[in-house]
């Protein structure tokens, strides 16, 4: 992973090097970026920028300002992640157990995912001034809303995915479909759940950090936009906010590694095969 | 396998729990995010505000902004900081904005008790079937320009002809359109519009000819850019600078606006509106008096601008203020809000549409609350006839 790193870095600065100071029209389109410093800041500059004050003259550097903005946006997003991976399990059992909600339900939950959460978040901030939640909520549930998604569509996968004969041999022990489904249709499914929860966990991060800059919250989201205002003449300020969101995708997917190999850890080999 | 099971769903249960022990203190934990703060002991200038006796429980009332904490809204926390709303026996909490928050909506949805907002965009949002009411009109003189470097030759909109002129949209282009229309330019065929963002540099990387900027925020920006050409900070003379209120189609700014339902009917609220229109303008007068301890104050508030950025803000905000033409800082003068109301009806931007079809229905705006105000605001100097803005060196970036 530090390799991909270091190539993403070194071809920045390569193309920054040899690329056309002006960039470069194709057809009329711009199509080739430019390579100045103000388009295009070097790498080490954007690391630089950690290290000064959020604001000249007080204590407080970038990177311990992005710590603080990078925790109250981890902890939004591991709520969103939560709650859209319950909604998204609840859901998919509920289509599992009965055909005529996965044939009616499905669609819409599919087209759900078309709403742009920007249109959405007026309407999730109106809702949730109403009931007086607090803000940081909203975030969680806009999260909510982008991560649900795989954890259903995999979980229903994963559901479905039990042989034939292990679910004759279930209904010769007169098993209710409630205990299938927790001894032998959840189990099964774990193996599929786990990527769909590594998806939802970034996505998670994605819905927090534009519901964010939608509505007002200080975590990284605020950061970006924040630190885009001097965009004109700092340009490199604002990559500190980016690197931070990667880190926290990147944080997010290990939470969900890590609780993979806490719950698959007695798994015997072959069934994750 | 049973038994894993159990271990996992324990794990998520607790894992859970955390997050809930976690997020119940988020009010605690993000300081920053309101704007709370118990009132500093005043510093020797408050004691000419009125009724500071008879408060044993401040009202809590909440102000919605427009963008984030920075100089533009420094009157607002002067006043909690200098203890100013606690004279009036408030309790008030600045709500930040953000992209997608309208402050006139917040109002209207009853999610802010007050509001500031750009005059015809309230308009638009209450010609909407929002029930609000401007009760304070804070800036007098518009802060919009356009700017372009010298070279260019754009000194007045008729020069926009064939040039390419950036604008940002949102209902913040009004003003370009009007300049346009009254240069006798046609804005399609004449000029060729661009969206901007809100930053310069897709003028200083010569992408438009013009940028739309505010005098406090966005002009400051290229002044504090390093000139590649000289290796120094762009200077004022590099630049051509427009001033759409000098140009004649200035449109009122930001203003002070309540929820004129609850006026008519609350007779608490109503009083709420006269105290905290009193001691915010009696924050504002004290930001014109001290430019550099009001910059302060907002940055301690939580914005993350550099120092003289945030000076400068201060220091053109003023110059929107002061002196007040009407004698009494808020008061609403009836030319600018007729000329206002004549551009928002009659100026279509390149959509065709105008900010508002006809003409606001009656109390749209008032001038009781200001002047029951300023009955509460002893000794304090609210016409700022003899005001002079400072002079404020930015350095690079702001800092």
């Amino acid at each position: 992973m530090l390799l991909a790193v270091a190539i993403a870095a070194g071809a920045w600065e390569l193309y920054k090097a040899l690329g056309p100071p002006d960039g470069g029209d194709v057809f009329g389109w711009r199509i080739i970026p430019k390579t100045n410093d103000r388009v295009m800041p070097h790498i080490w500059e954007m690391l630089a920028e950690f290290g000064d004050p959020e604001v000249r003259g007080r204590d407080t550097a970038v990177w311990e300002a992005m710590l603080g903005y990078s925790w109250y946006t981890l902890r939004m997003s591991l709520a969103g992640l939560l709650l859209g991976g319950a909604l998204g399990i609840g859901l998919a059992v509920l289509m599992a157990r009965f055909r005529v909600v996965e044939r009616g339900l499905l669609p819409y939950v599919v087209l759900s995912q078309t709403i742009p959460l920007i249109a959405l978040a007026p309407q999730v901030a109106a809702l949730g001034g109403n009931w007086g939640l607090p803000k940081w909520t909203w975030a969680a549930a806009l999260a909510a809303f982008l991560s649900f998604f795989p954890v259903t569509i995999a979980t229903l996968r994963g559901l479905q995915s039990v042989p034939a004969a292990s679910l004759e041999l279930m209904d010769s022990f007169a098993a209710s479909w409630w205990t299938t489904l927790r001894k032998l249709r959840f189990p099964a499914a774990v193996p599929f759940i786990v990527p769909g929860l590594k998806l939802a966990a970034t996505a998670s991060v994605i819905g927090v950090v534009v519901s964010e800059v939608s509505l007002g919250l200080r975590g990284v989201g605020f950061a970006a936009l924040s630190y885009g205002q001097k965009t004109t003449s700092q340009p490199a300020t604002v990559y500190t906010a980016v690197f931070a969101a990667a880190l926290l995708g990147l944080i997010m997917f290990g939470l969900v590694s890590a609780a993979e190999a806490f719950v698959m850890r007695k798994r015997p080999t072959e069934i994750n095969t | 396998m049973n038994k894993q099971w159990r271990t996992g769903v324990a794990a998520a249960a607790s894992l859970a729990l955390v997050l809930a022990a976690c997020g119940s203190d988020d009010d605690g934990g993000d300081e920053a995010s309101s704007e709370s703060v118990a009132p500093t002991e005043s510093t020797g200038e408050a004691d000419d505000g009125g009724g500071a006796a008879a408060c044993d429980s401040p009202d809590q009332v909440s102000l919605q902004l427009q963008w984030f904490t920075q100089a533009q809204f420094a009157g607002y926390y002067a006043a909690i900081d200098q203890g100013f709303y606690a004279d009036q026996c408030l309790d008030v909490e600045i709500k930040e904005g953000a992209v997608e928050i309208v402050p006139q909506s917040e109002l209207a949805n009853g999610n802010a008790d007050f509001a500031i907002a750009w005059v015809p965009k309230a308009l638009q949002t209450r010609e909407a079937g929002a029930d609000i009411v401007n009760i304070a009109q804070v800036f007098e003189r518009s802060g919009t320009l356009q700017v372009s470097f010298a070279d260019a030759g754009i000194t007045s909109p008729a020069d926009f002809a064939g040039k390419v002129i950036g604008n940002w949209g949102f209902g913040n282009e009004y003003e370009v359109f009007a300049a346009i229309g009254e240069a006798g330019l046609d804005p399609v065929a004449d000029v060729d519009l661009v969206g901007q963002q809100f930053d310069m540099v897709a003028l200083l990387e010569g992408e438009i000819d013009a940028a739309e900027a505010m005098t406090y925020n966005e002009y400051a920006q290229v002044l504090e850019a390093i000139n590649p050409d000289t290796g120094e900070l762009y200077q004022p003379e590099d630049f051509n600078v427009i001033s759409y209120e000098e140009v004649g189609v200035g449109m009122l700014q930001d203003a002070i606006w309540a929820d004129a339902g609850r006026l008519a009917d609350d007779a608490e609220y109503r009083d709420q509106a006269v105290r905290f229109v009193a001691a915010s303008l009696q924050g504002w007068a004290f930001c014109r008096d001290n430019v550099e301890q009001c910059a302060t104050t907002v940055t301690d508030a939580g914005s993350t601008l550099g120092a003289s950025h945030q000076q400068w803000m201060m220091n053109e905000v003023n110059k929107l203020i002061w002196p007040a033409s009407t004698g009494t800082v808020g008061t609403i003068d009836q030319a600018a809000w007729d000329r206002t109301v004549e551009i928002s009806k009659s100026t279509p931007n390149l959509d065709g549409a105008t900010v508002l079809t006809a003409d606001p229905t009656d109390g749209a705006f008032t001038n009781d609350i200001v002047n029951e105000a300023v009955a509460l605001l002893d000794g304090v100097d609210l016409a700022g006839a003899g005001y002079t803005p400072i002079d404020v060196t930015l350095n690079e970036g702001g800092e």
